[in-house]
Parts: C-alpha cells; sequence; structure tokens
C-alpha cells in the first residue's frame, strides 16, 4: 500500500496525543501529576496539537477536504466515519478536563473522573483508527488482532515517552515513575511488533492468482499482459513496491530507533547519569518520532492488497 | 447510507462473462470509457492521454493470463476482462464513511454518489477486484455503474437497454441479466456452464459470474507431440559425403 505522508502522520501524531491524554488523567488520579497551570498547559498543548494536526493533516489526502464534515455520518457501518465521531466526542471531556487542570488546578476528584471518561474516550478513538486498517479483508498483513493491539500499544507507549520527557523538564518528582512506565511500554511495543510481523510473515496466504481468476483447475495461473501500459490507480494506490527490497533493514532501524534506543536512553537517566536525563529525555524522544515513523510507514508500504493478484502476484 | 440494504435486492443485476470466447480487443472497455464518460459518473478523466506516464478512470480492464498445467505443461491463454461484480455485501459500501458509496435495494447495483464523496479512497481498499478508481482532478471515486443510465433509459431501444460493454462485445463474450431470478437466461447459462464467482473466500458474494474456457474439443493425445526440427549441433551423422568432409575439416 503506498504510505501516504499524511496518514503516517495523522496515525503516528493523533496516536501520540490520545496516548497522553490517558496518561495525563491516569496518572494524575494515580497522584502522580501536578496540579499546575504552567505544567498543565504545556501537557495538554502538545497533546491537543498532536491530536488536532493528526486529524487535520488526514484531511489533507482527501480529494474533498471540504465535505469531511460528512465524513461523520456512517459509523454504523463504516470504522472511519466511527473514528472521526470518537475524535470529535473525545474533545468534550479530555478539554473540560484540560480547563479544569489548567484554571483550576483541579486534576482529580470530579475533574479526574470526567478526565478518566477522556482517557477511555481517547483509546477508544485510536481502537477505531486501528480498525479502519484492521476490518480490511483485502490486505492481509492489516486484517489481524495484532494491528488493534499494536496501535493501542505504540498510543500509550509514545505518549508515556512524551510524558516522561515533559516531567523531566519540569523536574517532576514523579518523573521516575513515568520513566518505568515508559520503559514497561517499550518493552511491550518491542514484543508486539516482532510477535506482529511473525504473525503477518508466517500466515498462510489468504488469496492466490488462482482464486482471483477462479481458474485454478486448468492449472498455475500466470499474467501475461497487463490490462495498461501504464501505471493506473491501482497499482499506484496499492501495489507499492519501492522499499520492499529494503524492507527487513528498516525493520531493525524501525527497532532500534522506535524502541531500543529510547529504552536505553530513559535506563541512562534513570540508572546512569541522572544529571543528563534532559538530554536523554529529548533524545529519546527524537529517535523516538523517527522510529515509530519508519514502523508505520513500513505498516503501509509493506502491506500487500490482494488486487495485485491481478496484476502478477501470485499469493497474498 | 452506506448500511447494505437489510434485505439483500430480489433482483440481482450482474454480468457474466464467458473466458471461453473473449479475444482481449479491449471493445468493451473503450465502448464503457465512450458511453460512461458521459454517463452517470462523468467524465471518465484522462490525465497527459498523449504522453509518457498517461493515466485515466476506466471502469473495465483487460487482463490476459495463462494457465499451465503442471503435470503435462501443456499450457492455455484466457482473456480476463475484469469490472465492478455488483456484490452483494459489498465492503466497498460498508466502509465508506460519508454515504457516498451505497447498493440499490431494488437491483442491487453498487454506486458512487460523487456530490457527497470526499475522496477518501477507502473503498478502493476494501474492494478486492479493483474494481473501483479514484478520479484525481474530480477528487472523488468512480467505478462501473452498470450503465445504469443506459439498461433503464427509456429513449432507447428495448434492445439497446444493455450495458455498453455488452452490446459492443464482437463475440458475444459478456451477457447482462438478473441473476437473483432463477429462470432467467444468465442463471441458467451460469448453471448449464459451471459459472463461477471470483475470491469467494473474501466473502463479498460477487453477483457478476465467469464462464469457465470449455475443455478442449481437439486435443492432441498425450503421446503424439507436434514434431519439431532436430538440430544436430555436435554430430554430423546422417549429413552428405562433402558436408561430412567439410565438419572434419573445420573441427581440426
Ligand atoms: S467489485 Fe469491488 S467495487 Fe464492485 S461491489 Fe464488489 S467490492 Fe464493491
Ligand atoms: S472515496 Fe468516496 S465513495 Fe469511497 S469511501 Fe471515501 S467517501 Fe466513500
Ligand atoms: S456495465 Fe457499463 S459501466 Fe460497467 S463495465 Fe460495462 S460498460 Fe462499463
Amino acid at each position: 500500500m503506498h504510505p501516504a505522508k499524511s496518514v503516517i502522520f495523522f496515525t503516528t501524531g493523533s496516536g501520540a496525543g490520545y496516548g497522553m491524554l490517558a496518561w495525563l488523567a491516569i496518572l494524575a488520579l494515580m497522584g502522580y501529576q501536578p496540579a499546575d497551570s504552567t505544567y498543565g498547559l504545556f501537557a495538554f498543548g502538545i497533546a491537543f496539537g498532536l491530536v488536532g494536526g493528526g486529524l487535520l493533516s488526514s484531511t489533507f489526502h482527501l480529494g474533498h477536504p471540504e465535505r469531511a464534515w460528512r465524513a461523520m455520518s456512517q459509523w454504523r457501518s463504516s470504522w472511519l466515519s466511527r473514528e472521526g465521531v470518537a475524535a470529535i466526542a473525545t474533545f468534550g471531556p479530555t478539554g473540560l478536563y484540560a480547563l479544569a487542570w489548567i484554571f483550576l488546578n483541579e486534576n482529580q476528584s470530579l475533574a479526574g473522573g470526567i478526565g478518566l471518561i477522556g482517557a477511555l474516550m481517547s483509546l477508544i478513538t485510536v481502537y477505531c483508527t486501528s480498525m479502519i486498517y484492521g476490518s480490511l479483508k483485502t490486505i492481509p498483513a492489516w486484517f489481524t488482532k495484532w494491528t488493534r493491539v499494536a496501535y493501542l500499544v505504540f498510543a500509550m507507549m509514545t505518549g508515556a515517552v512524551l510524558l516522561w520527557f515533559l516531567s523531566v523538564l519540569f523536574n517532576l518528582p514523579e518523573a521516575a515513575t513515568i520513566a518505568r512506565l515508559s520503559m514497561f511500554f517499550l518493552a511491550l511495543g518491542f514484543i508486539v511488533k516482532i510477535i506482529y510481523w511473525r504473525a503477518v510473515d508466517n500466515a498462510p496466504a489468504t488469496s492466490t492468482a488462482e482464486s482471483a481468476t477462479g481458474l485454478g483447475k486448468l492449472g498455475k495461473i500466470r499474467l501475461i499482459e497487463s490490462p495498461h501500459s501504464e501505471d493506473n490507480y491501482l497499482l499506484k494506490e496499492m501495489g507499492f513496491r519501492i522499499a520492499r527490497k529494503h524492507a527487513g533493514k528498516l525493520r531493525i532501524i524501525a527497532l532500534v530507533l522506535g524502541f531500543v534506543i529510547p529504552f536505553l536512553a530513559i535506563c541512562a537517566a534513570l540508572y546512569g547519569l541522572p544529571q543528563f536525563q534532559l538530554l536523554f529525555a529529548g533524545f529519546a524522544v527524537v529517535t523516538g518520532i523517527v522510529g515509530i515513523v519508519t514502523e508505520r510507514w513500513l505498516f503501509f508500504a509493506e502491506a500487500k492488497h490482494v488486487v495485485t493478484l491481478y496484476y502478477g502476484e501470485s499469493r497474498i | 447510507m452506506t448500511s447494505l440494504p437489510r434485505k439483500s435486492s430480489r433482483r440481482k443485476l450482474g454480468l457474466v462473462i464467458d473466458l471461453d470466447i473473449c479475444v482481449a480487443c479491449q471493445a468493451c472497455a473503450v465502448n464503457c470509457k465512450e458511453w460512461n464518460t458521459s454517463g452517470h459518473s462523468a467524465p471518465l478523466t484522462d490525465l497527459n492521454p498523449y504522453g509518457k506516464g498517461q493515466n485515466g478512470v476506466w471502469y473495465n480492464r483487460i487482463h490476459s493470463f495463462e494457465a499451465v498445467d503442471e503435470k503435462t505443461g501443456d499450457s492455455q491463454t484466457i482473456n480476463f476482462p475484469k469490472s465492478c461484480l455488483h456484490c452483494e455485501d459489498a465492503p466497498c459500501v460498508t466502509v465508506c464513511p460519508t454515504g457516498a458509496s451505497y447498493k440499490r435495494e431494488e437491483d442491487g447495483i453498487v454506486l458512487v454518489n460523487g456530490d457527497i464523496c470526499i475522496g477518501c479512497k477507502l473503498c478502493s481498499w476494501a474492494c478486492p477486484y479493483g474494481a473501483r478508481e479514484y478520479d484525481e482532478t474530480e477528487g472523488v471515486m468512480k467505478k462501473c455503474t452498470l450503465c445504469v443510465d443506459k439498461i433503464y433509459n427509456e429513449t432507447l431501444s428495448p434492445s439497446s437497454r444493455v450495458p455498453a460493454c455488452v452490446s459492443t462485445c464482437p463475440v458475444g463474450a459478456r451477457h447482462f441479466g438478473d441473476l437473483g431470478d432463477p429462470h432467467s437466461e444468465v442463471t441458467r447459462l451460469v448453471e448449464a456452464r459451471g459459472g463461477f464467482a471470483l475470491m469467494p473466500e473474501q466473502g463479498t458474494l460477487p453477483v457478476n459470474r465467469y464462464l469457465p474456457p470449455r475443455p478442449k474439443q481437439h486435443q492432441k493425445p498425450k503421446d503424439q507431440t507436434p514434431r519439431m526440427l532436430e538440430h544436430k549441433d555436435d554430430s554430423s551423422d546422417g549429413a552428405g559425403l562433402l558436408a561430412r568432409w567439410v565438419d572434419k575439416v573445420l573441427s581440426a
């Protein structure tokens, strides 16, 4: 599948933003977050910036962005529509929580309850995003439960790392707790991604050139003439081929930058050189971003669509 | 509404495509383009039509496949036209977030309302058959309309009220009719010829059917392989005197 930049930014950015929103409420209720105005402003500013930027960027690849509001109407059947509805609805409780936190310095009790509803809705939104991809039977690499698990875990993971950076920046006494939380989710994310790749690589073929043409009885099917000499929309969108040859290396890059290095950076900040912890935190965030963007790019670029069976693939 | 009609329609209009006789002449693709570029989802935009990298919207494409019998090594060419199969459980419809994609209750035709489509392309991802093509200039999705504006067109003579691809096919490889009616001509044709659906494992329940190539009538017996030219590159056995002498001199 063609890895559109807007969609990569949308899924990674909004994922991290929702992860942050979820952690803010959960940690505040557990007493690990200060009900401080400046801190709140920064935390919610980054989270809403990521969520809003992601949602906005997802409309850039539309043919008619001005009609985007129509996408809210079909929540009965469409995960994309559900995602839109969930995303807009989530602004309610999370927005209220942000206001209570920043202006009333209140992040527990009643406000905390609203925050927790917001946290739950944030995760539901991420789940809906994952199901846009996870519900497509035509793309077996996405049509697995590990797509959902990965989106949820990565949202929590990236949100936690960003929050750790912020807590270091603000010198919060709870920074060490958030650091350990981030390490746990980085390790979990690493494992989930490996399981995802193993599941996808070892899955039996869903469809074949024989089933696509229905001609398997006659023998092995091979395309001998394409309907068109130039790439058409289908091949550009669904037949993306460019980087598959680097997939192995890119997977390692994604794992190292997205999971291993941030994990080690947090380790170093916690147990090695705490005086440099801000540096480590910044480093973890930067490599983490590059890593997770690579991971998401691969998620699209490596996924094969069954329509390519009509264009020379033999099994998918 | 992109939920599918609750009861599947009684009428299931669709195509039956005969792979035995299609000659890949492209007439159906061209006439489809011709009719539809001023039809329901007009225009069928072409970008850079005369230069390199031309790109355009087509509802019907003709592939050619080769089937190789792995035991005998015999091969057979099958020309394979493909357009929307107007699936009963159409995933392209249910994924659409706007309601632009819909399946008609009265006859099962799957259409796109270009006035509300946002061009998110998700429907084209959901279709296993590559039946949807995005129009870059209009920013909306397009697809085979089953010539909805022709088959019901009362200004045309009744015999012309069939899809453009069907009426134009010079060998009669495309048939149109109601596949929901057990007594219709197309249904009987499918039964008689063992018609099949594409990628049934995708669960889309296509309406369109394909008729397999008929078994070859005059297949040669296995041992009677055609006479092949024998090359004798390494030996001069059986050659004339002069040729053998030249061979001897040259091989020295
Ligand atoms: S062939 Fe594709 S576009 Fe046509 S109804 Fe089936 S899924 Fe939809
Ligand atoms: S591209 Fe248009 S028709 Fe297709 S899913 Fe999106 S809004 Fe619906
Ligand atoms: S039914 Fe009409 S729109 Fe569909 S492929 Fe045939 S000519 Fe084209």
